[in-house]
């Protein structure tokens, strides 16, 4: 039970970190100074989230580690984010239509949680939620004004849409790790989560003027620790400072 | 050694690094006040998951304890009953508005783009006619707002329930 406890919670916690971080590189560089705030404003919820969900993963582990041994000690194979997250900003459109996709998935998600047997986890679930309601608004607006918006506008985060669709899948993954949790209580069925996000993300994409892209396969194995090449430059640069000076507090 | 009730007063000696007018009691973040013979421990929650004002709360209140003279002092943190903007005093709100910043309305924040915002007092010259210019502020707990009476811009602290 612990292990899958800490699969899961590391699933949940690296899916946070790894977004939180792709958000934090808008800083400074956001298309009005508004926007360059709320998108690290959101950078900054993911990392606290993660925080939160990385030290209860290192205490369910029983090893001692803490959120930040977890975040920076680990190797991209022992990451367990979905791929979406870990991919490139792109433009505006791009990162918008990521945001929306990751936000339509994470709100039906932390909702079932608050119902957690596990009381940790509805807590984190709790907190969580009033955050990604924010997001999950304000990425949908963006999605919708993009959208219905210019030719340019449209045609670009139509473009975001057709290059992130595939990664939509393994939001939904599920395996043995999940199976035990479900039974006892402490996680949804991914099947009630993906149901919902698919009419929040059909009525979205449907005002937004926007096209699902039709093609039938997907990607997706980064629960399983299989990554695209974006992580280790992500790891890279967000590990830097452990891995030259190990050990560093200030 | 002190009660609890005189540790829940030096609670009120502590500032919120990031509204400084605002105590640790009247934002509502202290949780509990636990006395056992001569040691202190204080419970906390965040009001955002990524709060970074969290760690400095965490060390004002050690170092204001320990200027008290209590060396065996310990500072936790629960997430549950997570905060909501609800848990800020009255005696807060106050200090806010007369601060610059509008004290969270009752109602959520419906708007981003689109839809109703809600409706929020300029602290300057209470015209409720004023304007949204972002949902996200200088923190995470803060949007901004202009009055189109007066014309200043403001923070508005924003409602979380």
């Amino acid at each position: 039970m612990n292990q899958n406890l800490y699969n899961y919670l590391v699933r949940l916690g690296d899916d946070s970190l790894i977004l939180g971080h792709r958000l934090s590189e808008w800083c400074g560089h956001g298309p009005i100074l508004e926007e360059d705030i709320a998108l690290t404003n959101f950078a900054l919820d993911l990392i606290g989230q993660a925080q939160s969900i990385l030290e209860y993963a290192g205490k369910v582990e029983g090893n001692g580690k803490s959120a930040d041994d977890l975040a920076y000690l680990r190797y991209e194979h022992e990451f367990r984010n979905a791929l979406l997250v870990e991919q490139p900003n792109g433009d505006f459109g791009v990162t918008m239509m990521r945001q929306f996709l990751f936000d339509a998935f994470r709100k039906p998600l932390f909702e079932a949680l608050t119902k957690s047997k596990d009381e940790q986890i509805a807590a984190i679930a709790e907190k969580s939620l009033k955050e990604t309601r924010y997001h999950l608004k304000h990425s949908s607006e963006w999605v919708i004004r993009l959208g219905d918006g210019t030719e340019e506008s449209h045609s670009r985060v139509q473009d975001a849409l057709d290059q992130l669709w595939r990664y939509t899948d393994e939001l939904f993954y599920e395996d043995n790790v999940d199976a035990e949790l479900q039974a006892a209580g402490i996680i949804p069925k991914m099947a009630d989560i993906k149901a919902e996000w698919s009419k929040t993300v059909t009525a979205v994409l449907e005002e937004a003027t926007l096209t699902i892209p039709d093609n039938g396969w997907s990607y997706g194995k980064g629960r399983t620790g299989l990554h695209s090449e974006n992580l280790g430059y992500i790891l890279a640069d967000m590990q830097y400072l452990q891995r030259a000076y190990p050990g560093a507090t200030w | 050694m002190y009660s609890e009730e005189e540790i829940w007063d030096f609670m009120e000696e502590v500032f919120d690094p990031e509204v400084p007018v605002l105590t640790l009691v009247d934002l509502g973040v202290v949780r509990k006040v636990n006395v056992d013979g001569e040691k202190v421990k204080i419970t906390i929650t965040p009001t955002y998951s990524g709060c970074p004002a969290m760690r400095v709360m965490e060390q004002d209140i050690i170092a204001l304890l320990h200027s008290k003279g209590i060396e065996n002092c310990e500072v936790e943190t629960v997430l549950a009953p997570a905060w909501t903007t609800d848990w800020i005093s009255e005696n807060g709100r106050i200090k806010l508005k007369e601060y610059g910043i509008a004290p969270p309305a009752d109602e959520l924040d419906k708007s981003v783009l689109f839809g109703k915002q809600p409706t929020v007092e300029c602290p300057r010259c209470n015209s409720t006619n004023t304007h949204m210019i972002s949902q996200f502020g200088s923190t995470s707990c803060k949007a901004q707002f202009r009055c189109k009476d007066c014309l200043e811009p403001f923070e508005y602290f924003k409602c979380l329930k």
